[in-house]
């Protein structure tokens, strides 16, 4: 794919191009593309003038980042303690049921992406599913289909 | 503007306080993660155009606060100066609360708490049960502030403390009032706090670093986040205070990715004390400069270990160090660094507004002050409590937390996150202190305080625990890399029935190794939560490996549903949720469940309004 090298440089001018700023950067990056390309990880590791192993090493080494392109609509599903005793495996296990895929895959039709979170700190509404920064609490296996059908 | 001495700060905040009426109507809207969960911003636009299609913008001032702690009730708004307390609101409660209480002085009735003791209903939130006991020092102001507003922080004496420090004191008399109060870390292991601020200021370099952990990585535990997002200048303050005492000038918040609301009030909170002179440049026209950078951590619960903190603050993956060297000697780009969590950091004005004195009389013998808990799990009022160090467990979980829904039995509590352990019922009158949970095999941790009923396996959880642990793990250690996959296995086969007596004691040595060889404190405490149960729940690990029965009836490979006859009414509600099929019935007849065809979801068992349907 070909990216847009000027948006990375705005992106990498704001944190003037700080090597110590490199997650932060490659977050801006992921939320600009939704996930992070190969190319984009190379441009980077050259304007901050880090060792590409050491840019691939933070974006593999982090939960938060995705070398796959991801769904239009992401849901998470929280497994933090809080939601597990209130039940949320039944819930993410609805959800693959329903999608057709398991925790962390993308439906084919690049609809959905399902990912685990652990704790998105609304533990008090557990179990909670967060869709596209929407939180929905008190999640029940029964619940997920509606959720899909408004999202 | 920019303040240039600590007269214009005082001149400044006079006027702030000349200029607000005490007695001016103000409705706050709890915008905490709770409340916001359940459409709050929603009730607060309806309040805005209430008062204004009323004409009463004037009059009444609309805030938008963070989290009030009782997220079991939310959304939540109070009503000064009355201090009403109204619960449970929904869009169209808004019209209703503008015309009675705002317009006509009436209480309403139906908004208010009814306590679940007496059955009245409660006007005021002091009131509250959930409320009475607490101690809400550092929370309290999350009410009556708007975090994006510096003047409302002003207006209740914020940045006092940095005045009264710029005003005179020695850099040695901060880190002694520290001392003096007794205040210990709030992040984890509850090392004291001036002492570590003295071993950053006696390290020798000319730069040294200044961080805040809001990595908040305890899943289960949000007090981190409501802190940062209600009222961020606190943290600051105290980040502020601490670095005068040390000796830095530069110093760093690390926020998890996962807060994109705490992340965006504390780079606010930043910006507008960098525009008053709290922040950058000869801070209050001193000679201390002091300014601030905001990261974002990677979704990592490694990242909240101080020295995978600080790689990840250079821009490296997240992996811990040895820490023959402390951190206070060489962290971040190898410079002495002094890294605090939130919550700690909050504490610090309160400490020198008020003196280490008043603030060493509140607590224990050796945990002093306050402390911030989320209480979740299976419990009547979830959210956030702050508490008199000391008070006892029973306390937190049965009068403030209203006790255990649905009539079940209190089972368990579990405190310290991952890293922590289950107390059982057997010991809920100790108080809680640093010392006394560690003690039952526990830790104080950041404050997670999950409680767990009859319904909870504790071998589940033992097995959640240290799969939660495997995954996070960094992978640089080989007793945690390959002791928590080991473990993980060995509770795997006792929750699906292929458990052996012998495994009781390997795990017994794999957490020996685990503790001993490890290299950061993930792994030295990653069996506490399998030794904690295993120490007070025993019979269930034998009724897993000898029995092939889960009492909880939580474990799958162990369970088998069925539908009782006698109870089953032929709603047909289990037989139209069911995913796979397996469920057959007549209307109004009692159904069958094909265990051939089950996969054991529990969706039926969910459902079923007539407890037709049975595990065993
Ligand atoms: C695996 C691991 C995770 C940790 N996570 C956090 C965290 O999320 N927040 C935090 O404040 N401290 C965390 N800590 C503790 C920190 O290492 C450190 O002790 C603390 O931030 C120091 O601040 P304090 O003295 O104010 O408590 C963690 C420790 C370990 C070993
Ligand atoms: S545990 Fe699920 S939101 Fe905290």
């Amino acid at each position: 794919m070909t990216i847009d090298e000027s948006r990375l440089d705005s992106i990498i001018d704001e944190y003037n191009a700080e090597q110590g700023s490199l997650i932060s950067i490659l977050q801006d990056v992921q939320a600009e593309y939704k996930y992070l390309p190969k190319v984009a990880l190379e441009y980077v590791a050259k304007q901050l003038d880090i060792p590409r192993v050491q840019v691939f090493g933070v974006a593999t080494f982090f939960k938060a980042f995705s070398l796959k392109p991801k769904g239009r609509q992401q849901i998470h599903v929280c497994m933090g303690t809080a939601c597990h005793v209130r039940g949320s495996k039944k819930v993410l296990e609805e959800f693959e049921r329903k999608l057709g895929i398991e925790a962390g895959g993308t439906t084919k039709d690049g609809e959905y992406t399902l990912e685990t979170v652990n704790c998105v700190g609304a533990c008090a509404l557990g179990p909670v599913v967060v869709n596209n920064e929407e939180y929905h609490g008190q999640m029940t296996p029964i619940k997920v289909e509606s959720l899909l059908k408004k999202a | 503007m920019k303040l240039k001495s600590i007269e214009e700060l005082e001149d400044l905040r006079s006027g702030i306080i000349a200029k607000k009426d005490p007695n001016k109507t103000c409705i706050a809207v709890c915008g905490g993660p709770g409340c916001l969960a359940r459409q709050c911003l929603e009730v607060r636009d309806a309040f805005v155009n209430e008062i204004s299609a009323k004409g009463l913008a004037d009059r009444v001032d609309i805030r938008t606060t963070g989290c009030h702690g009782f997220c079991e009730s939310g959304p939540i708004a109070l009503i000064f100066p009355q201090g009403i307390f109204y619960q449970k609101l929904g869009v169209k409660d808004a019209a209703e609360i503008v015309e009675e209480t705002i317009m006509n002085d009436r209480i309403v009735d139906r908004l208010l708490y009814i306590d679940t003791g007496t059955g009245r209903r409660v006007k005021k939130e002091e009131d509250v049960p959930f409320y009475k006991k607490q101690m809400r020092l550092i929370l309290r102001n999350n009410s009556r502030i708007d975090p994006h507003n510096l003047e409302d922080y002003l207006a209740i004496g914020g940045y006092s403390a940095l005045a009264k420090v710029l005003d005179g004191m020695k850099p040695s008399q901060v880190i002694d009032e520290v001392k003096k109060s007794g205040l210990r870390g709030r992040g984890g292991g509850g090392f004291p706090t001036g002492r570590k601020w003295e071993s950053t200021r006696d390290a020798i370099g000319d730069i040294k670093y200044v961080i805040c952990n809001a990595d908040e990585g305890d899943p289960g535990a949000f007090m981190d986040r409501s802190i940062l997002e209600g009222n961020p200048h606190s943290v600051l303050e105290g980040m502020i205070i601490g670095a005068y005492a040390i000796g830095s000038n530069e110093g760093y918040v690390y926020v998890r990715n996962e807060y994109p609301l705490a992340l965006k009030n504390v780079t606010i909170a930043i910006k507008q004390a960098r525009e008053a002179g709290l922040l950058g440049e000869n801070i209050l026209g001193s000679e201390f400069s002091f300014d601030v950078k905001v990261n974002r951590g990677g979704g990592a619960f490694v990242c909240g270990e101080s020295t995978a903190l600080m790689a990840s603050l250079e821009g490296k993956p997240g992996e811990p160090r040895a820490k023959y060297i402390h951190t206070s000697e060489k962290g971040l780009w190898d410079r002495p660094s002094n890294l605090n969590n939130v919550e700690t950091w909050a504490n610090v004005p309160l400490i020198i507004n008020k003196s280490p004195e008043w603030y060493s009389a509140i607590g224990t013998g050796s945990s002093k002050g306050t402390k911030v808990f989320s209480l979740v799990g299976k419990i009547n009022n979830t959210g956030l409590v702050e508490v008199p160090m000391g008070i006892s467990l029973r306390e937190i979980i049965y009068d403030i937390g209203g006790g255990i829904p649905g009539g079940k039995a209190f089972k368990a509590v579990q405190t310290g996150g991952p890293s922590g352990g289950c107390i059982p019922e057997s010991l809920i009158d100790m108080p809680v202190d640093y010392e006394q949970l560690t003690k039952v095999g526990s830790m104080m941790g950041s404050g997670g305080m999950i409680v767990m009923d009859e319904d909870t396996c504790m071998v589940d959880l033992a097995r959640y625990f240290t799969n939660f642990l495997q995954e996070e793990s960094c992978g640089k250690c080989a007793p945690c890399r390959e002791g928590l996959l080991r473990m993980g296995e060995i509770l795997t086969d006792i929750t699906e029935g292929r458990g052996r007596m012998e495994d009781l004691s390997l795990i017994e040595d794999l957490s020996g190794v685990l503790k001993d060889a490890s290299l950061c404190g993930l792994g030295t405490t990653a069996a506490n939560p399998v030794i904690s149960t295993m120490r007070y729940f025993r019979d269930e690990y034998v009724a897993h490996i000898r029995d092939h029965k889960c009492p909880a009836g939580v474990c799958r490979e162990l369970i088998i549903y069925g539908i009782d006859e006698e109870s089953c009414t032929g709603c047909g509600r289990c037989l139209k949720n069911c995913p796979s099929g397996a469920i057959e019935g007549e209307k109004k007849q009692p159904h069958v469940l094909d265990t051939a065809k089950c996969i054991k979801c529990g969706i039926c068992y969910d459902v079923c309004k007539f407890d037709a349907v049975r595990k065993g």
